[in-house]
């Protein structure tokens, strides 16, 4: 009986005084924390995600503590602009210039919409699928649709639908582990409130080898960037590509996209509603212009050859 | 004294922990990749160890009293955990310009095998008190040492030399590794 009981006494009891002595030494040691430091700390959402660039939410905290001039308060980006405003408010400054972003996963390539090569049946993430030929779809920069972004979400904002990733914008809260996790690069953040309007497409081929790898895929045909009265449209390596600073959400371009690779994917029933009246206040404002245009050189010409008739007389 | 010297530069040298005893690789290769947080390991692992020795070598003696020699590696475990925690505390308050270099590595600490090992072989190569804790603090040195040559390395590696794609990050420092361990083979002999 002694041969257990001894180990198990002198076991317990040098666990009992380890922990009686840290007790103790954890108000021999105690250490008031700046007040500051508490409230920020307090505030900070305490997902440790690392993305303010700082070694978790306690040094954050400790830094925005020791220099609140230096160090923006607009870094966390869990928290977002709400998280900024309440920092700023204990430290008595403003937060201006904080937006909240979002992930956007650039392709709409489902299982309808694009072409499948062959069919994948090894290891079940996207960075595996990548190494065979570049994936199972014939668009070399198409979602894998296996969910790598998906099993890299903390905070269950993405899932895969239909083959392809889509973010839930209620719950991302941009911490770009999704970004990091996809293997084609096709995530990125964007600007939640500029960016209704976005072109779901990552297709770098040429226009023909595009539409045939995809239904939807965005072709390069530049319509968009000529549409756009505000010069927000660019293409870049054969896919148009929106400057969501300059975008006001008119909706033109989703109009006269060809493949439908631009979409209108965020905006609410009755946004739609007056972006269709403004659309076709627009263009029938341009039908009118063409019609004067056409009225006008009819008449001219009119005026010409009256002259011609006159001078002939 | 010249016991006490050989004994260090046994540890440093030929005994080095993690480049001939394979111990503490861990941290030897995660936090080898700049100079200054390998310093601060290095010495954060040579201060714990030579406390760890200091308290578990009586404990172990008290064992022995008992009988249960055998429990050592969870009593050591227990022991060394309560006092890297205690010593974080103390340091906090007390020496903040020390906390704040070594703060970060102390919890790694907590758990690494080069610190257990010291204790227990100290145990097994039957020192006595004072040979225990020059034992467990040359190794901290030659802890120190090899983590010093790992960053100074890698730095080279990284900044000029052009490795191949597959080769990079962490197969390389392996290789590196390999070699630099390989080199301290040559010392094997020198003392026991």
């Amino acid at each position: 009986m002694s041969e257990m009981l001894i180990p198990i006494v002198l076991v317990f009891s040098v666990g009992l005084i380890a922990s009686v002595i840290l007790a103790y030494a954890s108000k021999v040691f105690y250490i008031q924390e700046d007040e500051t430091y508490l409230k920020l700390r307090a505030e900070l959402p305490g997902a440790n995600c690392g993305g303010c660039g700082y070694a978790g939410c306690d040094d954050y905290a400790h830094a925005l503590t020791d220099d609140p001039d230096g160090v923006p308060c607009t870094k966390c980006a869990v928290g977002g602009p709400s998280c900024a405003e309440k920092l700023a408010e204990i430290l008595g400054k403003s937060a201006d210039g904080m937006e909240k972003e979002v992930a956007f996963v650039m392709c709409n390539g489902t299982t309808n919409n694009a072409k499948q090569l062959f069919e994948y049946s090894d290891i079940k993430t996207c960075k595996a699928a990548k190494t065979v030929f570049g994936g199972s779809k014939a668009c070399p920069n198409g979602c894998l649709g296996l969910g790598d972004c998906e099993a890299a979400c903390d905070f269950d904002a993405i899932h895969v639908i239909k083959g392809v990733a889509v973010v839930d914008r209620s719950k991302c809260t941009s911490c770009s582990a999704c970004v990091k996790a996809c293997p084609n690069k096709l995530i990125k953040l964007v600007p939640e409130a500029k960016s209704k309007i976005i072109v779901r497409c990552h297709n770098t081929q040429k226009g023909a080898d595009a539409k045939k790898s995809c239904a939807v895929a965005c072709i390069g045909c530049g319509i968009c960037a000529r549409t756009c009265k505000f010069g927000a449209i660019t293409i870049e390596n054969n896919v148009s590509v929106i400057d969501h600073e300059k975008c006001k959400s008119c909706g033109m371009c989703v109009v006269k996209c060809p493949t439908g690779a631009i979409q209108d994917m965020f905006h609410t029933p009755e946004q739609l509603e007056k972006i269709k009246k403004s659309v076709a206040a627009m263009e029938a404002k341009e039908a009118e212009k063409r019609k004067q245009a056409a009225l006008e050189a009819a008449a001219a010409k009119k005026a010409a050859a009256e002259k011609a008739a006159a001078e002939k007389a | 004294m010249g016991k006490y010297l050989i004994i260090i530069v046994s540890m440093v040298l030929v005994n080095n922990y993690p480049l001939a005893q394979f111990l503490g690789i861990c941290p030897f290769l995660g936090v080898s990749k700049d100079k200054n947080s390998a310093t601060g390991m290095g010495i954060a692992v040579t201060f714990v160890m030579t406390l760890a020795t200091a308290v578990t070598w009586p404990i172990q003696q008290l064992l022995n009293k008992f009988g249960i020699g055998y429990l050592q590696t969870v009593v050591f475990i227990l022991v060394i955990a309560a006092l890297v925690q205690l010593i974080e505390m103390f340091m906090k308050k007390n020496m903040v310009g020390l906390y704040k270099s070594l703060g970060v590595f102390l919890p790694l600490i907590t758990t690494n095998c080069a610190v257990l090992g010291v204790c227990i072989s100290n145990i097994d190569k039957d020192l006595n008190y004072p040979e225990s804790l020059f034992n467990a603090f040359g190794a901290g040195i030659g802890f120190l040492f090899a983590m010093l040559l790992m960053a100074g390395v890698r730095g080279k590696l990284e900044d000029q030399s052009r490795i191949p794609e597959s080769f990079r990050g962490v197969p390389i420092v392996l290789l590196a590794a390999a070699i630099m361990a390989l080199s301290f083979m040559g010392f094997g002999g020198m003392f026991s």
